[in-house]
């Protein structure tokens, strides 16, 4: 009798427990939805979608976030092509090829690059790569007209950074599911006659192939998410997303604008938060998925 | 299994009884904190009681509307003002300058807030300019650059996109790197509007904070931005404009372009108005009220 009472109120406990997580998804989704979608009907869907000119302080506003969707795309995508093939050879590396000593040293500084606050990424991003920037915008654009130099806070710079902030996810991630790949595969191939190389691009890779879909799609939402550090390294001036140009990402653009806004121009900004929490939406589902398909198998 | 559902079992009590423990110790420590905190409660009733009786007994309202630049200004006036007068409550509402005014006129409001002069058909409906502060903003480039001197016309262009480098105002050939501040913020405002380049602005940076702007604009080579007067250090160079330093006295005196008044219009002279709102302005000339205006990077007027 007693011993069932307090099973009861064990259930109870975990059960509570569990309703806290969702409880608090259910209740910032729903808030997202309720704040962010009265502007869309205010300024008209594809007017703030698809509009080119963000000036929300203007006699007439607009409030046009386009270019600011664009360059949260482009932004996330290009760090996502320039850290993954790094992350993933360094799970290789981490897995297959070094030994205990190397490989605790690297792992290690992976570990440690994870522990880093963006802040930090943020602001050696300012005091570093920022002048190297300028120096090759000024080199590439020597004598070219219509050029807006920047000083070198810039979309290649915000990449850079980003591309260095999902390593560590990717990398992790990466090299417990290359560590999962059963040793028979790799002897069998071996064994056929099939080097070492051979090996792990053709047989360890394929083996452990949604393991790093895992990693990169949650390198995806890190890149997405990310605000600090891009606000300190991109410019932050609305613009197409070119390499040399200054960008504003939908993270920076609540960062940075949420202080005095007012009226519509704040409810706009809660939809362009609405609008990245679609995308994380969308992320996390396509992760759901290689999960289960990562389960099924 | 079964051994495996016994040791589940075993943990689930265990943290039961864990859960339980702390419960009960839970309910001392509760029972503790009111008590402290009962005490606590009591010893503050005290002092405000003794505050109420000590200090004035001026009870009311107070309602200000207008210029959005103001509202750091108001705030920390009001929250200073409102801890001196316990029974005076300052609602303050930023709708823009001319709306403020039309408040005023209206006399919905006390106060009518503006971040200009008030205009001649403003001042024929009977509302009376009191400058309380004055606003300036300061030009600034990175150490090296050789321009000390700038006409408004030329950092007009220069912010339009029109002038790109710094060899076409008679500086040295270097790229300008346009930096300002995110939509919204009231220095923006405030330069965009002296400066009759609103919403004309080619930036190349948009930062997000007067430390930011100061910063960028030190470390980058070629960089022109615009801060409060106040922040400008020995890290940058403070442009003269149309020859005039960004100084206080400068402003003072009424010569510096980038300047502003802001005003707290009331309607008649403020000796014709009813007793919170002459504290209200006593308070502002008063010492503690001088030092809330040094505080938010202004200017006392003399």
């Amino acid at each position: 009798m007693k011993k069932a009472f307090i099973e009861k109120t064990a259930n109870l406990i975990f059960l509570v427990c569990a309703v806290v997580a969702i409880f608090a998804v259910c209740a910032i989704t729903l808030y997202m939805f309720m704040k962010g979608a009265p502007a869309l009907g205010e300024v008209g869907v594809s007017d703030l979608l698809f509009g080119k000119v963000w000036k929300p302080t203007a006699d007439s506003p607009s409030y046009g976030i386009l270019f600011i969707v664009l360059s949260s795309i482009v932004g996330t995508g290009m760090a996502v092509l320039l850290g993954v093939p790094i992350g993933l050879m360094t799970a290789v590396f981490l897995s297959e090829i070094a030994g205990k000593r190397i490989g605790s040293v690297v792992g290690g500084a992976v570990e440690l690059l994870a522990a880093i606050p963006s802040v930090i990424y943020g602001l050696v991003g300012m005091m570093l790569l920022n002048p190297l920037m300028y120096q090759l915008e000024k080199k590439i654009y020597e004598g070219v007209e219509g050029h807006q130099y920047t000083g070198g806070a810039n979309m290649l710079s915000a990449i850079m950074v980003l591309a260095i902030m999902i390593l560590p996810t990717v990398i992790s991630v990466s090299t417990s599911s290359l560590k999962a790949v059963p040793d028979h595969l790799k002897a069998a191939s071996l064994a056929l006659g099939a080097t070492r190389e051979q090996t792990i691009f053709k047989a360890v890779i394929p083996a452990a192939k949604s393991g790093i879909l895992t990693g990169v799609v949650l390198g995806v939402g890190r890149a997405l998410g990310e605000a600090m550090a891009i606000n300190m390294v991109a410019g932050g001036a609305v613009n197409l997303p070119l390499p040399f140009n200054s960008v504003r990402t939908l993270t920076t653009q609540i960062v940075s604008e949420m202080g005095y806004a007012q009226g519509l121009h704040r409810r706009v900004l809660f939809t362009v938060g609405l609008v990245l929490y679609l995308f994380i939406m969308i992320v996390n589902f396509i992760l759901l998925r290689a999960r289960k398909k990562e389960v099924a198998k | 299994m079964k051994k495996k559902v016994i040791a589940a079992l075993t943990t689930a009590c265990l943290m039961a009884t864990l859960f339980s423990g702390c419960g009960q110790k839970e309910v001392t420590n509760d029972q503790a904190d009111n008590q402290s905190n009962s005490a606590t409660a009591d010893a503050t009733n005290d002092g405000a009681d003794q505050e109420v009786a000590s200090g004035s007994e001026l009870t009311g309202t107070l309602t200000l509307a207008g210029s959005t630049s103001m509202e750091k200004l108001c705030e920390a006036m009001s929250e200073s003002f409102m801890e001196a007068n316990p029974g005076v409550t300052v609602t303050a509402e930023y709708t823009g300058s001319g709306a403020g005014l039309e408040s005023l006129a209206a006399g919905s409001v006390d106060i009518g807030n503006a971040s200009r002069g008030l205009k001649d058909e403003e001042k024929e409906g009977g509302s009376v300019e009191n400058i309380v502060a004055l606003d300036g903003i300061a030009v600034i480039t990175d150490k090296e650059n050789t321009v000390v001197d700038i006409t408004s016309e030329d950092l007009a262009k220069v912010y339009k996109g029109e002038v790109t480098n710094w060899s076409e105002l008679g500086g040295e050939d270097e790229a300008i790197v346009v930096i300002g501040r995110e939509a919204g913020s009231g220095t923006r405002d405030a330069f965009e509007e002296l400066l009759e380049v609103k919403d004309a602005c080619v930036y190349a940076q948009e930062l997000d904070s007067t430390g930011a702007v100061l910063a960028k604009v030190a470390s980058t080579p070629g960089a022109i931005g615009y801060v409060s007067l106040d922040v400008v250090d020995d890290t940058v160079i403070g442009l003269k404009i149309d020859g005039v330093e960004p100084t206080e006295e400068q402003i003072l005196a009424g010569s510096y372009k980038l300047q502003r008044p802001f005003v707290m219009a009331t309607k008649g002279e403020i000796s014709q108005q009813n007793e919170v709102v002459k504290a209200w302005f006593d308070y502002i000339n008063s010492e503690e009220g001088k030092a809330v205006i040094k505080k938010v990077g202004l200017i006392i007027p003399q």
